[in-house]
Protein backbone atom coordinates (compact mmCIF):
# COMPACT_ATOMS: atom_id res chain seq x y z
CA UNK A 1 0.00 0.00 0.00
CA UNK A 2 1.05 3.67 -0.89
CA UNK A 3 2.38 5.40 1.45
CA UNK A 4 2.53 8.68 -0.71
CA UNK A 5 0.60 10.34 -3.63
CA UNK A 6 2.33 13.13 -5.37
CA UNK A 7 4.35 13.93 -2.20
CA UNK A 8 1.90 13.93 -0.21
CA UNK A 9 1.45 10.90 2.99
CA UNK A 10 -1.69 9.10 4.06
CA UNK A 11 -1.53 9.10 7.89
CA UNK A 12 -4.15 7.81 10.48
CA UNK A 13 -5.90 9.80 12.87
CA UNK A 14 -4.73 9.19 16.70
CA UNK A 15 -7.87 9.77 18.18
CA UNK A 16 -9.47 7.49 20.27
CA UNK A 17 -14.11 7.33 19.67
CA UNK A 18 -15.82 10.08 21.77
CA UNK A 19 -18.94 8.81 23.61
CA UNK A 20 -21.98 9.62 22.12
CA UNK A 21 -23.86 12.40 24.43
CA UNK A 22 -27.47 12.13 25.85
CA UNK A 23 -29.30 15.10 26.49
CA UNK A 24 -30.07 15.84 30.25
CA UNK A 25 -32.85 18.06 31.35
CA UNK A 26 -32.51 20.20 33.86
CA UNK A 27 -35.06 20.96 37.32
CA UNK A 28 -37.74 23.40 36.69
CA UNK A 29 -36.16 26.54 38.39
CA UNK A 30 -37.84 27.94 41.45
CA UNK A 31 -38.62 31.66 40.18
CA UNK A 32 -38.43 33.26 43.58
CA UNK A 33 -36.32 32.17 46.89
CA UNK A 34 -38.56 33.43 49.10
CA UNK A 35 -39.46 30.91 51.78
CA UNK A 36 -37.21 28.13 49.90
CA UNK A 37 -34.96 25.84 51.73
CA UNK A 38 -31.56 25.73 49.98
CA UNK A 39 -29.00 23.29 50.52
CA UNK A 40 -25.14 24.38 50.54
CA UNK A 41 -23.65 21.29 49.32
CA UNK A 42 -19.63 21.27 51.27
CA UNK A 43 -17.74 18.66 48.87
CA UNK A 44 -14.78 19.14 51.70
CA UNK A 45 -12.23 20.18 49.32
CA UNK A 46 -9.39 22.97 49.77
CA UNK A 47 -11.52 24.86 52.50
CA UNK A 48 -14.90 25.18 50.34
CA UNK A 49 -16.66 24.64 54.15
CA UNK A 50 -15.48 27.65 54.75
CA UNK A 51 -16.26 29.66 51.70
CA UNK A 52 -19.71 28.14 51.99
CA UNK A 53 -20.13 29.84 55.65
CA UNK A 54 -19.80 33.18 53.96
CA UNK A 55 -22.73 32.53 51.34
CA UNK A 56 -24.74 31.33 54.48
CA UNK A 57 -23.90 34.74 55.98
CA UNK A 58 -24.80 36.67 52.91
CA UNK A 59 -28.04 34.92 52.84
CA UNK A 60 -28.76 35.73 56.32
CA UNK A 61 -27.88 39.32 55.95
CA UNK A 62 -29.39 39.70 52.48
CA UNK A 63 -32.12 37.50 52.29
CA UNK A 64 -32.87 36.87 55.52
CA UNK A 65 -36.54 35.01 53.95
CA UNK A 66 -34.38 31.78 52.29
CA UNK A 67 -33.89 28.87 55.09
CA UNK A 68 -29.90 27.90 54.02
CA UNK A 69 -28.61 24.42 55.53
CA UNK A 70 -25.16 23.83 55.47
CA UNK A 71 -24.46 19.69 54.73
CA UNK A 72 -21.04 18.04 54.03
CA UNK A 73 -20.49 15.57 51.73
CA UNK A 74 -20.82 12.12 53.35
CA UNK A 75 -16.89 11.45 51.90
CA UNK A 76 -14.30 12.81 49.53
CA UNK A 77 -15.56 14.75 46.45
CA UNK A 78 -14.40 12.61 44.23
CA UNK A 79 -17.09 10.26 45.26
CA UNK A 80 -21.26 10.17 44.39
CA UNK A 81 -23.23 11.06 47.56
CA UNK A 82 -26.50 9.56 46.83
CA UNK A 83 -27.61 9.75 50.81
CA UNK A 84 -26.97 13.62 50.78
CA UNK A 85 -28.43 13.80 47.48
CA UNK A 86 -32.05 12.45 48.14
CA UNK A 87 -31.92 14.18 51.67
CA UNK A 88 -31.54 17.46 49.99
CA UNK A 89 -34.22 15.93 47.37
CA UNK A 90 -37.02 15.43 50.63
CA UNK A 91 -35.59 18.27 52.46
CA UNK A 92 -34.75 21.45 50.11
CA UNK A 93 -36.08 23.45 47.30
CA UNK A 94 -32.59 24.16 45.71
CA UNK A 95 -28.67 23.38 46.16
CA UNK A 96 -25.71 25.04 45.69
CA UNK A 97 -22.50 23.45 45.61
CA UNK A 98 -19.15 24.77 45.81
CA UNK A 99 -16.37 25.07 45.58
CA UNK A 100 -16.16 22.66 42.97
CA UNK A 101 -13.11 21.46 41.56
CA UNK B 1 -20.45 16.76 37.92
CA UNK B 2 -22.17 16.42 41.53
CA UNK B 3 -24.16 19.23 40.43
CA UNK B 4 -25.55 17.97 37.41
CA UNK B 5 -26.81 14.92 38.68
CA UNK B 6 -28.79 16.83 41.37
CA UNK B 7 -30.03 18.69 38.83
CA UNK B 8 -30.96 16.27 36.32
CA UNK B 9 -31.14 12.98 38.09
CA UNK B 10 -32.57 14.02 41.44
CA UNK B 11 -34.78 16.97 39.77
CA UNK B 12 -33.42 19.92 42.73
CA UNK B 13 -32.56 23.27 40.79
CA UNK B 14 -28.55 23.35 41.71
CA UNK B 15 -25.78 25.59 40.59
CA UNK B 16 -22.33 25.05 41.20
CA UNK B 17 -19.33 27.55 42.39
CA UNK B 18 -15.98 26.89 40.64
CA UNK B 19 -12.64 28.58 40.61
CA UNK B 20 -12.30 30.95 37.43
CA UNK B 21 -8.95 28.67 36.66
CA UNK B 22 -11.69 25.61 35.96
CA UNK B 23 -13.67 27.62 33.00
CA UNK B 24 -12.76 25.42 30.43
CA UNK B 25 -12.65 22.52 32.27
CA UNK B 26 -16.20 23.61 33.66
CA UNK B 27 -17.72 23.87 29.94
CA UNK B 28 -15.97 20.72 28.48
CA UNK B 29 -17.12 18.71 31.67
CA UNK B 30 -20.58 19.97 31.18
CA UNK B 31 -20.46 19.62 27.84
CA UNK B 32 -19.69 15.55 27.59
CA UNK B 33 -22.24 15.11 30.12
CA UNK B 34 -24.84 16.33 28.33
CA UNK B 35 -25.92 19.45 29.86
CA UNK B 36 -24.22 22.09 28.59
CA UNK B 37 -26.85 24.65 30.04
CA UNK B 38 -26.16 23.63 33.20
CA UNK B 39 -25.79 26.99 35.99
CA UNK B 40 -22.29 27.34 37.24
CA UNK B 41 -20.84 30.98 38.78
CA UNK B 42 -17.11 31.47 39.08
CA UNK B 43 -14.75 32.98 41.88
CA UNK B 44 -10.99 34.06 42.11
CA UNK B 45 -8.81 31.23 42.31
CA UNK B 46 -7.62 30.51 44.88
CA UNK B 47 -10.40 29.73 47.58
CA UNK B 48 -7.50 27.47 50.23
CA UNK B 49 -5.82 29.27 52.37
CA UNK B 50 -7.95 32.66 52.71
CA UNK B 51 -9.31 34.03 55.29
CA UNK B 52 -13.28 34.36 56.19
CA UNK B 53 -13.24 37.75 55.47
CA UNK B 54 -11.22 37.29 51.75
CA UNK B 55 -13.37 34.57 51.15
CA UNK B 56 -16.61 36.61 51.89
CA UNK B 57 -14.88 39.18 49.29
CA UNK B 58 -15.54 37.19 46.79
CA UNK B 59 -19.14 36.29 47.51
CA UNK B 60 -19.86 39.96 48.00
CA UNK B 61 -17.41 40.68 44.75
CA UNK B 62 -18.09 39.39 40.70
CA UNK B 63 -17.57 36.32 38.93
CA UNK B 64 -13.88 37.61 37.05
CA UNK B 65 -14.85 36.03 34.02
CA UNK B 66 -18.71 37.42 33.53
CA UNK B 67 -17.84 40.64 35.50
CA UNK B 68 -21.66 40.11 37.01
CA UNK B 69 -22.23 40.30 40.76
CA UNK B 70 -21.68 36.31 41.75
CA UNK B 71 -24.47 36.17 44.16
CA UNK B 72 -26.87 37.55 41.86
CA UNK B 73 -25.49 35.13 39.10
CA UNK B 74 -26.53 32.38 42.26
CA UNK B 75 -29.90 33.31 42.37
CA UNK B 76 -30.66 33.37 39.10
CA UNK B 77 -29.20 30.28 38.75
CA UNK B 78 -31.63 28.61 40.75
CA UNK B 79 -34.52 30.46 39.92
CA UNK B 80 -34.54 31.64 36.37
CA UNK B 81 -34.77 28.75 33.35
CA UNK B 82 -32.27 27.68 31.38
CA UNK B 83 -32.33 29.65 28.35
CA UNK B 84 -31.26 26.26 26.19
CA UNK B 85 -29.11 28.34 23.32
CA UNK B 86 -26.22 26.27 24.14
CA UNK B 87 -28.10 22.84 23.74
CA UNK B 88 -29.24 24.10 20.10
CA UNK B 89 -25.66 24.64 19.47
CA UNK B 90 -24.32 21.36 20.47
CA UNK B 91 -24.16 18.36 18.34
CA UNK B 92 -24.82 15.06 19.95
CA UNK B 93 -23.09 12.62 17.09
CA UNK B 94 -19.67 12.26 16.70
CA UNK B 95 -17.47 10.06 14.45
CA UNK B 96 -13.56 10.45 14.47
CA UNK B 97 -12.29 9.40 10.87
CA UNK B 98 -9.92 6.92 10.46
CA UNK B 99 -7.35 9.06 8.08
CA UNK B 100 -6.35 12.72 8.12
CA UNK B 101 -5.90 14.45 5.09
CA UNK B 102 -2.66 13.70 3.07
CA UNK B 103 0.07 16.14 3.17
CA UNK B 104 3.60 16.61 2.99
CA UNK B 105 5.62 15.32 6.31
CA UNK B 106 6.38 18.73 7.52
CA UNK B 107 3.00 20.11 7.24
CA UNK B 108 1.49 16.69 8.94
CA UNK B 109 3.88 17.19 11.46
CA UNK B 110 2.20 20.61 12.05
CA UNK B 111 -1.23 19.17 11.88
CA UNK B 112 -0.25 16.69 14.42
CA UNK B 113 1.22 19.78 16.61
CA UNK B 114 -1.90 22.06 15.81
CA UNK B 115 -4.06 19.50 17.33
CA UNK B 116 -2.44 18.62 20.51
CA UNK B 117 -2.07 15.09 19.29
CA UNK B 118 1.77 14.91 21.00
CA UNK B 119 3.68 15.50 23.38
CA UNK B 120 5.24 18.19 21.56
CA UNK B 121 7.98 16.70 20.56
CA UNK B 122 8.50 15.27 16.68
CA UNK B 123 6.62 11.94 16.05
CA UNK B 124 6.97 9.43 13.54
CA UNK B 125 4.21 9.64 11.37
CA UNK B 126 0.80 6.87 11.36
CA UNK B 127 0.81 5.61 7.50
CA UNK B 128 -1.06 2.76 6.79
CA UNK B 129 2.02 0.86 6.40
CA UNK B 130 3.81 1.28 9.63
CA UNK B 131 0.58 0.90 11.51
CA UNK B 132 0.21 -2.61 9.32
CA UNK B 133 3.35 -3.37 10.75
CA UNK B 134 2.97 -2.78 14.59
CA UNK B 135 -0.51 -5.14 13.76
CA UNK B 136 1.04 -7.56 12.51
CA UNK B 137 2.76 -8.28 15.82
CA UNK B 138 -0.29 -8.82 18.07
CA UNK B 139 -2.98 -11.87 17.21
CA UNK B 140 -5.73 -9.22 18.20
CA UNK B 141 -7.96 -7.64 15.41
CA UNK B 142 -7.77 -4.46 14.26
CA UNK B 143 -11.19 -3.32 14.71
CA UNK B 144 -11.41 -5.02 18.04
CA UNK B 145 -11.78 -2.71 21.09
CA UNK B 146 -9.00 -2.29 23.04
CA UNK B 147 -10.34 -0.64 25.88
CA UNK B 148 -11.89 2.66 27.70
CA UNK B 149 -9.49 5.62 29.14
CA UNK B 150 -10.42 9.20 30.67
CA UNK B 151 -8.66 11.88 32.29
CA UNK B 152 -10.47 11.78 35.43
CA UNK B 153 -13.58 10.45 37.48
CA UNK B 154 -15.55 12.97 36.24
CA UNK B 155 -15.31 12.75 32.61
CA UNK B 156 -17.03 10.02 30.19
CA UNK B 157 -14.82 7.43 29.24
CA UNK B 158 -13.45 7.22 25.34
CA UNK B 159 -13.27 4.05 23.39
CA UNK B 160 -10.28 2.70 21.50
CA UNK B 161 -9.35 -0.26 18.94
CA UNK B 162 -6.49 -1.81 18.43
CA UNK B 163 -5.49 0.18 15.55
CA UNK B 164 -6.05 3.29 17.39
CA UNK B 165 -3.42 1.63 19.86
CA UNK B 166 -0.68 0.62 17.05
CA UNK B 167 -1.05 4.36 15.55
CA UNK B 168 -0.04 6.25 18.71
CA UNK B 169 2.56 3.41 18.76
CA UNK B 170 3.97 4.08 15.55
CA UNK B 171 3.74 7.56 16.85
CA UNK B 172 5.83 6.99 19.50
CA UNK B 173 8.81 5.44 17.49
CA UNK B 174 7.92 2.23 19.08
CA UNK B 175 9.01 -0.96 17.42
CA UNK B 176 6.66 -3.92 16.58
CA UNK B 177 7.82 -6.22 18.51
CA UNK B 178 6.48 -3.80 21.68
CA UNK B 179 3.30 -3.56 20.68
CA UNK B 180 2.00 -6.41 23.05
CA UNK B 181 3.60 -3.97 26.03
CA UNK B 182 1.35 -1.16 24.49
CA UNK B 183 -1.57 -2.33 24.35
CA UNK B 184 -1.31 -4.13 27.55
CA UNK B 185 -0.83 -0.74 28.88
CA UNK B 186 -3.72 0.65 26.55
CA UNK B 187 -6.22 -2.11 28.01
CA UNK B 188 -5.32 -0.99 31.51
CA UNK B 189 -8.28 1.86 31.71
CA UNK B 190 -5.82 3.84 33.49
CA UNK B 191 -4.48 7.13 31.95
CA UNK B 192 -1.01 8.31 31.92
CA UNK B 193 -2.56 12.09 31.24
CA UNK B 194 -4.65 12.19 33.97
CA UNK B 195 -5.99 15.96 34.33
CA UNK B 196 -5.47 16.16 38.35
CA UNK B 197 -4.15 19.47 39.36
CA UNK B 198 -1.61 18.11 41.48
CA UNK B 199 0.39 17.46 37.92
CA UNK B 200 0.86 13.19 38.16
CA UNK B 201 2.89 11.38 35.73
CA UNK B 202 3.11 7.59 35.78
CA UNK B 203 5.34 5.55 36.01
CA UNK B 204 5.72 1.29 34.45
CA UNK B 205 7.39 -1.59 35.64
CA UNK B 206 7.77 -4.64 33.10
CA UNK B 207 8.36 -8.03 34.45
CA UNK B 208 8.69 -11.68 33.24
CA UNK B 209 10.43 -13.10 30.11
CA UNK B 210 9.38 -10.22 27.46
CA UNK B 211 11.66 -7.75 28.85
CA UNK B 212 14.80 -9.91 27.49
CA UNK B 213 12.62 -10.50 23.95
CA UNK B 214 12.50 -7.03 23.30
CA UNK B 215 15.52 -5.55 24.83
CA UNK B 216 14.35 -3.67 27.94
CA UNK B 217 16.84 -2.43 30.59
CA UNK B 218 16.85 -3.32 34.28
CA UNK B 219 20.19 -2.17 34.87
CA UNK B 220 22.58 1.13 34.55
CA UNK B 221 19.91 3.93 33.62
CA UNK B 222 17.22 1.76 33.10
CA UNK B 223 14.68 4.92 34.17
CA UNK B 224 16.83 7.08 32.28
CA UNK B 225 16.80 7.88 28.14
CA UNK B 226 18.90 5.29 27.14
CA UNK B 227 16.78 1.89 26.12
CA UNK B 228 14.99 2.22 23.10
CA UNK B 229 12.11 0.22 24.59
CA UNK B 230 12.05 1.60 27.55
CA UNK B 231 12.15 4.99 26.39
CA UNK B 232 9.68 4.31 22.85
CA UNK B 233 7.00 2.02 25.36
CA UNK B 234 6.65 4.66 28.08
CA UNK B 235 6.01 7.59 25.34
CA UNK B 236 3.72 5.64 23.88
CA UNK B 237 1.84 5.15 26.96
CA UNK B 238 1.18 9.11 27.15
CA UNK B 239 0.64 9.28 23.61
CA UNK B 240 -2.38 7.17 23.51
CA UNK B 241 -3.11 7.96 26.70
CA UNK B 242 -3.79 11.72 25.38
CA UNK B 243 -4.89 10.63 22.33
CA UNK B 244 -7.45 7.81 22.96
CA UNK B 245 -9.32 9.82 26.45
CA UNK B 246 -10.38 12.72 24.38
CA UNK B 247 -7.21 14.97 24.95
CA UNK B 248 -4.87 16.36 27.57
CA UNK B 249 -5.08 20.22 26.52
CA UNK B 250 -3.81 22.70 29.99
CA UNK B 251 -6.71 24.41 30.87
CA UNK B 252 -9.28 22.37 29.65
CA UNK B 253 -8.24 18.43 30.05
CA UNK B 254 -5.11 19.10 31.83
CA UNK B 255 -5.19 20.72 34.87
CA UNK B 256 -2.15 20.29 36.42
CA UNK B 257 -0.61 23.46 37.64
CA UNK B 258 2.80 22.84 37.59
CA UNK B 259 3.24 20.10 34.91
CA UNK B 260 5.53 16.85 35.80
CA UNK B 261 9.00 15.92 33.96
CA UNK B 262 8.01 12.65 34.20
CA UNK B 263 5.11 12.60 32.27
CA UNK B 264 7.20 13.34 28.99
CA UNK B 265 8.46 9.58 28.69
CA UNK B 266 6.75 8.14 31.39
CA UNK B 267 9.01 6.33 33.93
CA UNK B 268 9.10 2.86 32.18
CA UNK B 269 11.93 0.37 33.51
CA UNK B 270 11.87 -3.49 33.61
CA UNK B 271 12.35 -4.97 36.95
CA UNK B 272 15.93 -6.17 37.38
CA UNK B 273 14.75 -9.83 38.63
CA UNK B 274 18.36 -11.43 37.63
CA UNK B 275 20.24 -9.35 40.05
CA UNK B 276 16.78 -8.94 42.76
CA UNK B 277 17.40 -11.02 46.35
CA UNK B 278 13.66 -11.13 45.94
CA UNK B 279 10.61 -12.34 44.32
CA UNK B 280 9.59 -10.30 41.03
CA UNK B 281 7.00 -7.83 41.51
CA UNK B 282 4.67 -9.74 39.10
CA UNK B 283 4.86 -13.15 41.13
CA UNK B 284 3.82 -10.98 44.30
CA UNK B 285 1.12 -10.23 42.88
CA UNK B 286 -0.76 -14.03 41.73
CA UNK B 287 1.32 -14.03 38.03
CA UNK B 288 4.00 -17.13 37.31
CA UNK B 289 7.38 -15.84 36.47
CA UNK B 290 7.20 -17.19 33.06
CA UNK B 291 4.33 -14.73 32.46
CA UNK B 292 5.37 -11.56 31.21
CA UNK B 293 3.22 -8.47 32.52
CA UNK B 294 3.51 -4.36 32.99
CA UNK B 295 2.51 -2.60 36.61
CA UNK B 296 1.19 0.73 36.42
CA UNK B 297 1.99 3.17 39.26
CA UNK B 298 0.66 7.04 39.10
CA UNK B 299 1.41 10.06 41.09
CA UNK B 300 5.31 10.06 40.69
CA UNK B 301 5.46 13.83 42.44
CA UNK B 302 7.21 13.38 45.49
CA UNK B 303 11.04 11.71 45.43
CA UNK B 304 13.28 11.01 48.27
CA UNK B 305 16.77 9.37 47.56
CA UNK B 306 20.15 8.45 48.85
CA UNK B 307 23.30 6.30 48.96
CA UNK B 308 23.43 3.00 51.23
CA UNK B 309 22.10 1.70 54.04
CA UNK B 310 23.97 2.94 56.75
CA UNK B 311 24.76 0.89 59.58
CA UNK B 312 24.53 3.05 62.51
CA UNK B 313 21.06 5.29 61.55
CA UNK B 314 19.99 3.63 58.84
CA UNK B 315 16.61 3.63 60.84
CA UNK B 316 16.40 7.17 60.97
CA UNK B 317 17.67 8.01 57.60
CA UNK B 318 14.84 5.86 56.02
CA UNK B 319 11.85 7.56 58.80
CA UNK B 320 13.44 10.85 57.83
CA UNK B 321 12.73 10.16 54.25
CA UNK B 322 9.82 8.89 54.64
CA UNK B 323 8.47 11.68 56.87
CA UNK B 324 9.57 13.55 54.06
CA UNK B 325 7.19 12.46 51.19
CA UNK B 326 3.88 13.53 50.23
CA UNK B 327 1.81 11.86 52.86
CA UNK B 328 -1.18 11.16 50.51
CA UNK B 329 1.20 9.16 47.93
CA UNK B 330 1.84 5.75 49.42
CA UNK B 331 6.36 5.30 49.05
CA UNK B 332 7.06 2.83 46.21
CA UNK B 333 10.81 1.75 46.82
CA UNK B 334 13.24 1.73 43.42
CA UNK B 335 15.97 -0.08 44.79
CA UNK B 336 19.16 -0.78 43.06
CA UNK B 337 20.33 -4.45 43.84
CA UNK B 338 23.13 -3.46 45.79
CA UNK B 339 21.12 -1.52 48.34
CA UNK B 340 18.65 -4.06 48.07
CA UNK B 341 21.27 -6.45 49.94
CA UNK B 342 22.19 -3.67 51.88
CA UNK B 343 18.47 -3.91 53.27
CA UNK B 344 18.76 -7.76 54.03
CA UNK B 345 21.99 -7.32 55.79
CA UNK B 346 20.69 -4.56 58.24
CA UNK B 347 17.26 -5.58 58.73
CA UNK B 348 16.69 -9.13 57.88
CA UNK B 349 14.38 -8.49 55.57
CA UNK B 350 14.74 -11.69 53.49
CA UNK B 351 11.65 -10.85 51.54
CA UNK B 352 9.99 -7.73 50.08
CA UNK B 353 7.00 -7.72 52.63
CA UNK B 354 9.23 -8.25 55.89
CA UNK B 355 11.20 -4.59 54.56
CA UNK B 356 6.89 -3.68 53.73
CA UNK B 357 5.76 -4.45 57.12
CA UNK B 358 9.19 -2.30 58.76
CA UNK B 359 8.25 0.23 56.27
CA UNK B 360 4.75 0.37 57.52
CA UNK B 361 5.71 0.27 61.32
CA UNK B 362 8.09 3.14 61.09
CA UNK B 363 6.46 5.64 58.44
CA UNK B 364 5.33 7.61 61.62
CA UNK B 365 4.17 11.27 61.82
CA UNK B 366 2.68 13.58 65.07
CA UNK B 367 -1.53 13.13 64.55
CA UNK B 368 -1.88 16.83 64.61
CA UNK B 369 0.45 17.59 61.63
CA UNK B 370 -0.61 14.69 59.42
CA UNK B 371 -4.45 15.70 59.60
CA UNK B 372 -3.38 19.26 58.97
CA UNK B 373 -2.08 18.30 55.29
CA UNK B 374 -4.05 20.02 52.53
CA UNK B 375 -3.85 16.54 50.60
CA UNK B 376 -4.99 14.54 53.70
CA UNK B 377 -7.83 17.55 54.44
CA UNK B 378 -8.89 17.10 50.88
CA UNK B 379 -9.18 12.89 50.00
CA UNK B 380 -8.50 11.45 54.08
CA UNK B 381 -10.54 13.65 56.14
CA UNK B 382 -13.63 13.42 55.07
CA UNK B 383 -13.34 9.78 55.19
CA UNK B 384 -12.15 9.24 57.97
CA UNK B 385 -15.31 11.71 59.34
CA UNK B 386 -17.63 9.37 58.15
CA UNK B 387 -16.03 5.97 59.34
CA UNK B 388 -13.73 4.67 57.11
CA UNK B 389 -11.17 2.56 58.52
CA UNK B 390 -7.99 2.72 59.41
CA UNK B 391 -8.48 6.61 58.94
CA UNK B 392 -11.74 7.10 61.57
CA UNK B 393 -9.18 5.48 64.05
CA UNK B 394 -6.23 7.64 63.44
CA UNK B 395 -8.79 10.38 63.63
CA UNK B 396 -8.88 9.50 67.53
CA UNK B 397 -5.26 9.90 68.21
CA UNK B 398 -4.01 12.76 70.63
CA UNK B 399 -2.24 15.43 68.31
CA UNK B 400 0.87 14.53 69.70
CA UNK B 401 0.54 10.46 69.09
CA UNK B 402 2.02 9.19 66.36
CA UNK B 403 0.13 7.98 63.41
CA UNK B 404 0.91 5.78 60.60
CA UNK B 405 1.06 7.64 57.65
CA UNK B 406 0.43 4.92 55.05
CA UNK B 407 -1.29 1.54 54.80
CA UNK B 408 1.03 -1.97 54.20
CA UNK B 409 -1.02 -2.63 51.07
CA UNK B 410 0.04 0.56 49.83
CA UNK B 411 3.92 0.06 50.61
CA UNK B 412 5.47 -1.37 47.05
CA UNK B 413 9.66 -2.27 46.73
CA UNK B 414 11.11 -2.96 43.08
CA UNK B 415 14.84 -3.51 42.13
CA UNK B 416 16.34 -1.96 39.45
CA UNK B 417 19.68 -0.75 38.89
CA UNK B 418 23.12 -1.27 37.31
CA UNK B 419 24.95 -1.55 40.68
CA UNK B 420 27.48 1.21 39.59
CA UNK B 421 26.53 2.07 43.15
CA UNK B 422 24.24 1.22 46.00
CA UNK B 423 21.56 4.39 45.55
CA UNK B 424 18.21 4.13 45.57
CA UNK B 425 15.13 6.11 45.97
CA UNK B 426 11.55 6.27 47.48
CA UNK B 427 8.77 7.11 44.44
CA UNK B 428 5.63 8.70 46.15
CA UNK B 429 2.95 6.97 43.78
CA UNK B 430 -0.30 4.27 43.93
CA UNK B 431 -0.13 0.73 42.09
CA UNK B 432 -2.53 0.93 40.54
CA UNK B 433 -2.41 -2.82 38.51
CA UNK B 434 -0.59 -5.65 37.17
CA UNK B 435 -1.94 -6.45 33.63
CA UNK B 436 -0.97 -9.56 31.08
CA UNK B 437 1.25 -8.91 28.28
CA UNK B 438 0.64 -12.21 26.86
CA UNK B 439 -2.84 -12.07 26.40
CA UNK B 440 -1.95 -8.95 24.06
CA UNK B 441 0.54 -11.31 22.15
Amino acid sequence: MADTNNGNIAVLNPVGYPPKITPKSMAPRLGTLDGKTIYLVDPRFDDSGLFLRQVKDWFAEHMPSVKTELVEMSSVYTKDDPKTWEMIKANGDGAIIGVGH
Amino acid sequence: MHAIALDSKYNVPTIAIHTNAFEKAVQSVTRMHGMPQARYTFVPQPVMGKTAAQLRAYVDGKNPISGRPVMQEVIEGLTRPAEGDHLKETKFERSTPRLVDADTDDNLQQVFLDHNWTDKLPIVLPTEKKVEEMLRHTSRKPDEIAGHLRSNQFRQHWEFTVEKVAVNAVMAGARPEYFPVILALAASGVSARGSTTSSMAAMVAVNGPIRHEIGMNAGTGAMAPYNHANATIGRAYGLLSQNLQGGSIPGDSYMGSQGNGYAYGTVTFAENEERSPWTPFHVQHGFKPTDSTVSIFTGCRSTAFTLGVREKYWREHVRNMLRGMDAHSAPTFLLDPIAARQFIDRGGFDTKEKMIEWVYENALMPASEYWDYQLIQNYIYPRATFGEEPYASKLKAAPQDMIRMFKPDEIHILVVGGETNGYWRIMGCNYQKTISIDEWR
